[in-house]
């Protein structure tokens, strides 16, 4: 192991790679927040993210390299099978786990299918152009924090601003309420004569949205390709991460940043050339999970209502 | 609460309402196809080609069929695994990593013990397989009893990292000197092989034992035991009330479904691959999710889906090579079918009973 290599400039590196390594699975996470406070579970956000990955990327290279119309695809996406999600829990009031499923195995075969069916199978994948980093004026200077949270792409930047956004649509804003009162007590919502149903289908198109984005950050915002089953199981970790937060914007951060740490030190170790296998670094980020899992599961409180469907005047 | 105890005593699964079990099943299977075809169509492919090269790669000869029952077999041990798990309500999707590790221990012992007399060493893989399954998902199991861990979350990871410990163990510990440098295990002792059924095909004795494990599954749900993991699954506050211990079944089906999917593993290993590689069971989680639910979670229907998908599976691959549409139709099939299955009380009303 070559540990001359571990410069301030590797460790600013790894940093820098962090926050881009967190950008998908904070997107996926703000909006699960939602999904999660409306009281739906929704396991699909790993096919979701999958499909928005493959139509940002398409977006992106059949318009020559728009890569504002490849999110636009992958929004729609995203809020498309979002309605599929919500369709499921919410009208048509089936188990969500196994809903979620569905979807994400859905979302795998038809990425795949799509993505083999307009380029066959190559040798060279197809390519584009990413979203270019674009430096703060001034804060990029900063020696250390410059480049790490300051020289950054568009995308990057936006999930970070979306943070504290999401936050204030919860906590201060009515539909927010709304989302919290329906997560913990629908029928106290009902009785108000708001629609159950109607916030749970805004709560699950706004997660299923973001998770879209999500993905399309993966293809369109950080490599310029697709591979198939390229989200590699962050659709759940997503999941995890806002499990870890208790369901909230900015824990959300702080979860995401923490895989966005495991998966960079991940990929340093391999560079330096760790005397460990490469093969057992890539476990990392999965077993973190397991162990955010278990350090926060006991103690977390779901919402009341969680992955209950809403049957108005059911008996109790 | 009486309601919730009448639920549970049930009956859930019986032979009375066959029909309108396979209707819906039938109905999905036949819509998903379709919506496959279509998808095919508006991409500029001709569907009717498609499906038919797909029907004569599962079916075209006998060697043909006898290669669909060699891929039913893993998928059939794999969906009675996920199905005792799901009828526990333990959304457990860890098959395909609980399949890797039973292949990895059984491949291991075989390895490791050659030396042993094979009535001895044969019985020993076996066993080694079932721990193998049962340890990595009773990981899950356990926290999921104790610690409230959601296990659609951590067997997912168990995938992920049972994937990478197999492309550990091919490229390392476990590496064929004489491999040619391949990212595979040295081969097992052939005295080990599983007996083929007929000559010059792939089908072997492990067939035989997935229809033993259908048999096993339905004395088990007659069990006294089978019917308290069903009160436990129907509803955990019934099952509390009746003085049963629902950690500890979590973690009894955790074990079991594990250890029936590192039961695949060895077959796989023992009856077709003979050595340790990767990528032998991708995507056949998801595979047995959607067989074990079309099948209805139960024992006889999953015979039937699980033969129903591995003639799709096994058309798909000569699909692909033949005329060029990829495999993935059929993970679009399954995804599909899934979601039609489970929303099908929504869309066939059925009479109240």
């Amino acid at each position: 192991m070559n540990l001359g290599l571990i410069t301030p400039v590797f460790i600013i590196g790894i940093l820098s790679a962090t926050i881009r390594l967190a950008t998908p699975i904070l997107l996926t996470a703000l909006g699960e927040v939602f999904t999660e406070r409306s009281g739906i579970l929704n396991l699909g956000l790993e096919g979701i993210m999958l499909m928005g990955a493959l139509t940002g990327f398409l977006g992106a290279y059949w318009s020559g390299g728009n890569l504002w119309l490849g999110l636009l695809f992958a929004l729609v996406t995203g809020i498309v099978f979002g309605l599929l999600m919500g369709f499921m829990s919410i009208t048509a009031k089936v188990n969500q786990v196994v809903a979620g499923l569905g979807i994400t195995i859905l979302g795998t075969g038809l990425s795949t299918l799509f993505y083999r069916l307009a380029f066959g199978l190559r040798s060279q994948p197809p390519t584009i152009k990413i979203f270019p980093d674009i430096p703060i004026p001034l804060l990029s200077k900063i020696p250390g924090l410059g480049p790490i949270l300051f020289t950054q792409n568009i995308m990057v930047y936006a999930s970070l601003i979306l943070t504290p956004i999401a936050w204030i649509i919860l906590y201060r804003t009515s539909f927010g309420l709304a989302v919290r009162a329906v997560g913990e007590s629908p029928d106290a919502v009902d009785t108000r004569g708001i629609s159950v149903s109607r916030i749970r289908y805004l709560a699950i198109i706004i997660g299923g949205g973001l998770a879209g984005l999500g993905g399309a950050y993966l293809s369109i915002g950080n490599l310029g390709i697709f591979w198939t089953q390229m989200t590699a199981g962050s659709g759940f970790i997503a999941i995890a991460v806002v499990v870890f937060s208790r369901w909230d914007p900015f824990r959300s951060l702080v979860g995401a940043l923490v895989f966005g740490f495991a998966s960079a030190l991940q990929l340093s170790l391999q560079t330096l050339k760790a005397p460990v296998p490469s093969e057992l670094l890539l476990m990392l980020p999965y077993v973190i999970t397991i162990l955010v899992l278990i350090g926060v599961s006991r103690r977390a409180e779901f919402p009341a209502a969680f992955a209950v469907p809403y049957h108005r005047g059911e008996e109790k | 609460m009486a309601t919730e105890i009448e639920q549970s005593t049930k009956p859930r699964y019986s032979f009375k309402h066959l029909w309108d079990q396979v209707f819906p099943a039938l109905i999905s299977i036949v819509i998903a196809v379709v919506i496959g075809g279509l998808l095919l169509l508006v991409n500029g492919r001709d569907p009717l080609a498609a499906y038919a090269s797909l029907w004569s790669g599962a079916f075209g000869s006998f060697s043909r069929f006898t290669e669909t029952l060699v891929r039913t077999t893993p998928f059939l041990i794999l969906a009675i695994s996920v199905s005792v798990s799901f009828r526990c309500e333990v959304w457990n999707i860890g098959a395909e990593g609980q399949f890797m590790l039973g292949a990895i221990l059984s491949t291991w012992v075989a390895l490791s013990f050659a030396s042993l007399p094979i009535y001895l060493l044969f019985p020993l893989t076996f066993i080694a397989a079932f721990i193998g399954g049962a340890f990595w998902s009773g990981i899950a199991g356990a926290l999921k009893a104790y610690l409230n861990a959601n296990e659609v979350i951590t067997t997912s990871m168990l995938n992920y990292i049972a994937i990478y410990l197999t492309a550990f163990l091919v490229n390392g510990p476990m590496k064929d000197p004489q491999g040619f440098n391949f990212p595979q295990s040295s081969l097992i002792e052939s005295t080990l092989e599983l007996p083929h059924l007929f000559p010059g095909t792939r089908l072997n004795v492990g067939f035989l034992i997935a229809l033993a494990l259908v048999l096993f599954a339905i004395f088990f749900w007659r069990s006294g035991l089978g019917f308290r993991t069903e009160i436990v699954g129907a509803s955990r506050r019934v099952a509390k009330y009746a003085g049963l211990n629902v950690p500890r079944t979590i973690l009894f089906v955790s074990i079991l479904t594990g250890g029936l999917a590192g039961i695949a593993g060895w077959g796989e290993i023992f009856g077709i691959q003979y050595r340790l590689i990767q990528n032998i069971a991708t995507g056949w989680g998801n595979l047995a999710i959607v067989i074990a639910l079309l099948g209805e979670l139960h024992p006889v229907g999953m015979v039937v889906s699980a033969f129903l998908f591995a003639s799709m599976v096994v058309g798909g691959d000569a699909m692909q090579r033949n005329s060029g549409v990829p495999f993935a139709l059929v993970d679009v099939i399954q995804g599909i079918v899934i979601l039609l299955v489970l929303s099908r009380s929504y869309f066939f009303k059925r009479s109240p009973e």
